[in-house]
């Protein structure tokens, strides 16, 4: 899995991005997402104007540049995967620069590199327009069941305090000489991930009396209501489309 | 400078579109089963409790250990959240933290949740939870057992679940031949598994020794009350 996480992605705005519902903007997204890794490797216009597309809507929502790519390094150990295809794969080889790469190895990279990036710039996209807790709302409107988006809901809730008890933790070791350099020195660590464990789960059952006592029956109530007018849908899907379109133009 | 050392979340464009979409349905499929299990394991405390687990997850993937000078890695907890919580509330922790860290993170691409999911939250929770059920009746009988359970389990789990890596790459992937990519991920993954394995026991061990009636993989077990003499200074 990923690196640790220390912030979410958001970049409040008031753009006509950034006001569009959630649920719409997940469902945009995912089919820009797919139409983008379906889209055929040799076509490399179209990547192109995909790319194209996705600085429109950076330009509508007023997002700095800069930021976005800040965000996009999450990308980068993939980026030595795509390096290391051209020398590792098999098939007709040519030269470059004295090196021997392999044919179909250089395609593949491409293929990795350039839909990994575009992947992720429009996940960035999304979470850089969208607060967390629309993007949960949005998730229930999708009809994801009530009860994974409350588990979801309760653990970003709770994700910076059980973050902030491991930082206390480990200060406190730190502060008891603890420097850990090998992996036989971890046992202080590993008992501390023991009790952080220990002490979230007494936190939830806590957090599960807390909730009876405020009147919990089980779900949550869905705030908002919940209509999306056709223009909201309209918005965020013509640049969906268009991504549909170029991916079946590379085909072509 | 420090390197780490990870397991990683796949990105987009490493599976073409058609299998992305099919594990996508493999991974849905499977999270219901999950969601439905895990009611009748926790009842209407499944919300919070898993809610925190999630949230433990999350936080101890935050967490770097020390492997060598200059070289850090951290806990995948496919294997620790099952033997702690079961494999139905652990899979869906995970699954959860894989899908939260795609949309608020972009770590991890939403085109292959579907594949992530079915490799980290489906197989590896299930795979490990498996031989850790299989291991159960050494697991019961000493501490030192219930440390071997767990890191085999959780060995185990990190390569099998690299495998559904090399499945996914070999019904849609390019570039590499099979035997390159199957080489590169389980001598990778065996590597990695043995950090997983160690955090994994010890971590187990921990709990086990403060709250073992927290510990799913020993639940029905009564513990003895034993009598122990102390020096009296």
């Amino acid at each position: 899995m990923g690196a640790g996480h220390a912030h979410t992605l958001h970049h409040a705005g008031d753009s006509v991005v950034h006001r569009l519902p959630a649920h719409v903007k997940i469902v945009a997204a995912f089919v820009m997402v797919v139409a983008v890794v379906a889209t055929p490797r040799e076509a490399f216009w179209v990547f192109g104007a995909h790319l194209l597309l996705l600085v429109a809507i950076w330009v509508a929502a007023r997002l700095p540049v800069a930021a976005i790519a800040a965000r996009s390094l999450i990308e980068a150990p993939f980026v030595v995967l795509a390096v290391l295809l051209p020398f590792f794969a098999t098939g007709p080889r040519t030269e470059f620069l004295g090196l021997s790469l392999s044919v179909d190895g250089l395609l593949a990279g491409w293929n990795i590199l350039v839909k990994g990036t575009l992947g992720v710039l429009v996940s960035v996209t999304l979470g850089m327009t969208t607060p967390v807790r629309d993007l949960l709302a949005g998730l229930t409107r999708l009809r994801v069941p009530g009860l994974v988006t409350t588990i979801a809901t309760l653990m970003v809730r709770y994700l910076e305090v059980i973050a902030a008890e491991a930082r206390r933790m480990r200060l406190a070791r730190v502060a008891r000489g603890h420097d850990p350099r090998f992996l036989w020195q971890i046992g202080p660590t590993i008992r501390g991930i023991g009790t952080l464990f220990l002490r979230s789960y007494e936190r939830g059952e806590r957090v599960h009396l807390a909730m009876l006592a405020r009147g919990y029956t089980g779900a949550m109530p869905l705030l908002g209501d919940g209509t999306t007018s056709r223009r909201s849908w309209t918005l965020a899907l013509v640049p969906a489309a268009a991504a549909v379109l170029l991916a079946t133009a590379g085909y072509a | 400078m420090t390197t780490e050392l990870v397991g990683m979340h796949m990105s987009d464009g490493i599976v073409n579109a058609p299998v992305s979409l099919g594990f996508g349905v493999v991974a849905i499929l499977g999270l219901a089963v999950c969601v439905a299990r895990a009611r009748r394991d926790l009842d209407d405390r499944t919300a919070p409790l898993a809610g925190l687990v999630a949230a433990f997850v999350f936080a101890v993937q935050m967490l770097n250990f020390p492997v060598l000078p200059g070289v850090s890695g951290h806990l995948l907890g496919g294997a620790l959240t099952a033997i702690l919580v079961g494999p139905y509330v652990g899979a869906l922790c995970v699954a959860i933290v894989l899908v939260l860290q795609a949309l608020l993170f972009a770590d991890g691409g939403l085109s292959a949740l579907g594949t992530n999911i079915t490799n980290m939250a489906l197989i590896g929770t299930f795979v490990g939870f498996a031989v850790a059920v299989a291991m159960r009746p050494l697991a019961r009988r000493s501490r030192a057992g219930l440390l071997l359970t767990a890191f085999v389990a959780a060995w185990v789990n990190t390569v099998v679940a690299s495998m559904g890596f090399v499945v996914e790459y070999a019904l849609g992937g390019q570039g590499l031949a099979l035997g390159t990519v199957f080489g590169l991920m389980a001598g990778f993954h065996a590597l990695i598994g043995i950090g997983e394995g160690i955090i994994t026991a010890l971590t187990v061990g921990a709990v086990a020794a403060v709250r073992p009636d927290l510990v799913y993989l020993l639940r029905g077990q009564r513990s003895e009350l034993t009598l122990r003499t102390a020096a009296v200074r």
